[in-house]
């Protein structure tokens, strides 16, 4: 390959943001008609690197070249105009418009009078379904298809221009087996083509299927680019985890408690089916899995807000039927939700009436708030969760991440719940606080609380859980103790994969 | 039946039928409660309600447009006030004195310019500023008012013009003037909307905004062009109703752009963007005018009116919320 030149050439890329090296001397090259995996776990960088390739971020050192060209990405349009093509796993979509519409958006071809040239447009779309082999035609409206056929039209939107490059962020996660064949058949077109392919995945089988190299990223840095044919399941993963990570488990050492929550057979539609686990006082259990395994959606059931299709939920041994958060609440189950800012925090409200928002009605004094037992059980929190706030006036929305996530905490602490659920616990939060908010969640079970840490992170799940679940779309594959459970066996459960050794 | 294919038959068809079914209902119930013994559904009678639906149905179809792409327009009835004087008032000019009836069309094309430009104002604000549309329009709606009392205090601004009241009360092939404008403006919108990449790319940025940019959809200046589309269409009215009555007091044109929002809402438009046309909102029109005449003839009063339209309003965006609601595993709101 040494006269071939690369379609595109990362050189040191490096992007930090405050307190954090995003990126941190990455480097690697694809060739024309090459399929190159991109691997880590989730937070290791590839969406920072896929941001920076697209004009979205740009990078605070080294360089982009394309044809040994130095190219500089303004701008998404900067992107697309130097043929860099993005199938992005969150769907950006008009649902109200025409497949033939969305594929065009923005170059909508015209005739005389700006009109548009529905003609042309439904035969050049037409041609693009055509090769995707899917069964809807160029003028369905996009909302009337499936979220797999939704996945196509954007896949279709990068077929329309000449791609030198195609980065695909996790395309076959909402696909089905047939889909992921014929995606594949579209990946080897455009390898055919000479097109140069960035595949971002979890699912070993299919890097191992369609890709020639491998690159791997871990806490930002470039661990290597490997052949594919060379490597093994076993070395991928161990380059993905790295070896100096050990983080004491935390197995419980205290008594457990009663059996605070029971789950059986309870299935939601196409979310998730046939779930069934138990939490006691006093342990804090991980669920584990790759986004859209159904975990939150588990949790957002148990909260009331979602109905379950079927099954049982069972509190200290008695079924309920929870229906709103208000039941939830009142039964005693608390969540503190994955989106703090979206949906944990009135964000322009103070401290002290974030943490006692969901009680404030039995706080009154007659008819008013009673404000000064409102601020009697910030007090008490603040000391108890070491919240750094300039005093309970200062606006939520003002303090770090970690202080706000121990406010959404101390919310549901002051209720006295007998089910703690945390949904991704440290996302977006800094280093320090991080191991705080984990000690945090060991000290409440050591006192008796039933914990569910929901956690796209390895390294924190296994830190907190006493015991972890692996989810895979929308099923449990497997329960681990905190004994018994290895990265590598947790990594293929929640790919999908049996693991040999367990079976 | 497929998700959502009752809430469209509905958004496409359902003010259709509710149209039939005032007209049954006039029509008997008029048979008792008429004071007058001429039937409802008079062909004259119709004509006369095509033509009284003219101001409103012309301002609605840059509505429809307008929320379409995402936003909204709330100063479109003070915009038609101002426009109306310009006209009436730029006639009476000494510099024009001279012209006859030439001043005619300069006084047209002088009320269609600044009723543009205030449009054009609107959307630039809503670009520029990134400010929503509501609040940004609810200001130049306070602001446009005040001008209109700034020009003549409380008093009426006149001029009759008996050319103009002439041609405003022409009937051509049996349709009104007003009729007819109000027909040519709304196969121009649905053009604009269903044919030209403009109208096209007005859907998509109401739809996703965040898609049409990453598309390189110039959202702005779109926008502002949908803008300066309304604010012509609100003058445009204004010239066509006052050209025959020939005299404007400082409160006309107020809660139009309320009146102008039921008719596009009842007619199918979302109210948060990227679906509606101009065929529903004109149904929609045609319906609250419908009602208007219908509560009058069978003798109920203003009042009576607004409560009812009021209430048939919750009543179709509540249907149209359960029937999009997809089922179970929906998260709950």
């Amino acid at each position: 390959m040494t006269d071939v030149k690369p379609v595109l050439r990362l050189e040191d890329i490096v992007k930090t943001f405050p307190g954090v090296r995003a990126l941190d001397g990455v480097s690697f090259s694809v060739f024309p008609g090459e399929v190159h995996a991109l691997m880590g776990e989730n937070g290791a960088g590839k969406s920072t690197l896929m941001k920076v390739l697209g004009g979205i971020y740009q990078p605070d050192g080294g360089a982009i070249f394309m044809e040994d060209q130095q190219v500089v990405m303004a701008g998404p349009l900067e992107a697309k105009a130097k043929g860099v093509m993005f199938i992005h796993q969150e769907l950006s979509l008009a649902a109200e418009l025409s497949v033939a519409e969305n594929i065009y958006l923005g170059e909508l071809p015209r005739k005389s009078f700006g009109r548009v040239d529905w003609a042309k447009l439904t035969e050049q779309t037409d041609a693009i379904l055509k090769k995707l082999n899917v069964s809807f035609d160029a003028k369905t409206r996009v909302g009337d298809l499936s979220i797999a056929n939704q996945q196509m039209v954007e896949i279709a939107r990068a077929l329309t221009v000449d791609a030198k490059a195609v980065i695909f962020d996790e395309p076959t996660a909402s696909l089905t087996d047939a889909e992921k064949v014929v995606l594949f058949d579209v990946i080897a077109d455009l390898k055919r083509d000479g097109v140069g392919i960035i595949y971002i995945s979890h699912r070993m089988e299919e890097i191992f299927k369609i890709t020639d190299r491998i690159s791997v990223l871990r806490d930002g840095q470039y661990q290597g680019t490997v052949n594919t044919a060379d490597s093994t399941e076993e070395s991928i993963t161990q380059m993905m985890i790295g070896r100096k990570l050990d983080l004491s488990r935390n197995a419980s050492h205290h008594e457990l408690g009663d059996v605070a929550l029971e789950v059986r057979g309870l299935s939601c539609g196409k979310l998730y089916q046939d779930i069934n686990f138990e939490v006691r006082r006093g342990e804090v259990v991980g669920f584990y899995g790759l986004v859209g395994a159904g975990r939150t959606e588990i949790a957002e059931t148990l909260f009331g807000l979602r109905e379950p299709s079927a099954g049982q939920i069972l509190l200290e041994g008695e079924e309920v039927r929870i229906h709103s958060p208000a039941d939830a609440i009142s039964r005693g189950i608390s969540l503190v939700p994955e989106d703090r800012k979206g949906q944990g925090l009135v964000l322009g409200m103070n401290c002290r009436d974030n943490m006692t928002l969901p009680q404030v009605d039995d706080l009154k004094a007659g008819p008013f708030v009673a404000e000064g037992a409102e601020v009697a059980i910030f007090d008490q929190y603040r000391d108890r969760l070491d919240i750094r706030t300039p005093g309970w006036r200062a606006q939520a929305g003002n303090l770090s991440g970690g202080n706000q996530q121990k406010i959404v905490i101390g919310k549901w602490l002051s209720m006295h719940p007998n089910l703690l659920i945390v949904d991704e616990p440290t996302r977006g939060i800094d280093v320090g606080s991080k191991s705080e908010i984990h000690k945090l969640l060991r000290e409440l079970a050591a006192q008796g609380y039933a914990v569910m840490v929901i956690s796209s992170e390895m390294p924190e799940v296994l830190h907190v859980s006493d015991r972890i679940i692996a989810m895979y779309s929308g099923r449990v594959m497997r329960t681990f103790t905190s004994e018994e459970v290895t990265e590598d066996s947790l990594i293929k459960a929640i790919s999908g994969l049996s693991d040999d050794k367990a079976a | 039946m497929k998700s959502g294919a009752v809430s469209k038959a509905l958004a496409n068809g359902a003010i259709w039928g509710f149209i039939i079914l005032q007209l049954i209902f006039f029509s008997i119930a008029g048979e008792y409660l008429s004071l007058s013994d001429k039937a409802f559904m008079d062909w004259e009678n119709m004509l006369l309600l095509l033509k009284q639906s003219a101001p409103i149905g012309i301002i609605a179809m840059g509505m429809t447009l307008v929320m379409v792409n995402g936003n909204i327009d709330l100063s479109v009835g003070a915009t038609f006030a101002i426009a109306a004087i310009v006209m009436l008032d730029s006639m009476t000019w000494p510099i024009f004195a001279s012209l006859g009836d030439g001043v005619i069309p300069i006084a047209w094309l002088l009320a269609l310019t600044v009723g543009t430009l205030l449009g054009a104002l609107n959307g630039l604000i809503v670009w520029k500023t990134g400010v929503d549309a509501f609040i940004v329009t609810l200001g130049s709606m306070l602001g446009y008012r005040g001008i209109v009392f700034m020009f003549n205090g409380e008093n009426p601004t006149s001029h009759l013009n008996w050319t103009l009241v002439d041609f405003a009360e022409a009937e051509f092939l049996g349709l009104a003037t007003a009729s007819w404008f109000l027909l040519i403006v709304t196969f121009a919108i649905w053009f604009l909307m269903t044919k030209t990449v403009h109208g096209r790319n007005a859907y998509a940025i109401g739809d996703n905004r965040e898609a049409a940019v990453n598309a390189g959809i110039r959202v702005g200046p779109h926008m502002m062009i949908n803008f300066a589309i309304i604010g012509f269409l609100a003058a445009l009215s204004a010239v066509v109703f006052y050209s025959e009555s020939g005299s404007v007091n400082p409160n006309d044109g107020q809660l139009y752009e309320l009146w102008v929002i039921t008719a596009v809402v009842l007619g199918g438009t979302k109210i948060t963007g990227g679906a509606g046309n101009v065929i529903g909102t004109f149904g929609g029109v045609i319906a609250i005018q419908l009602l208007r005449k219908g509560l009058g003839h069978i003798g109920a009063d203003t009042s009576t009116v607004n409560l009812v339209i009021g209430l048939i309003l919750i009543a179709v965006l509540f249907l149209d919320r359960q029937l999009n609601v997809k089922g179970k595993e929906e998260l709950k709101v």
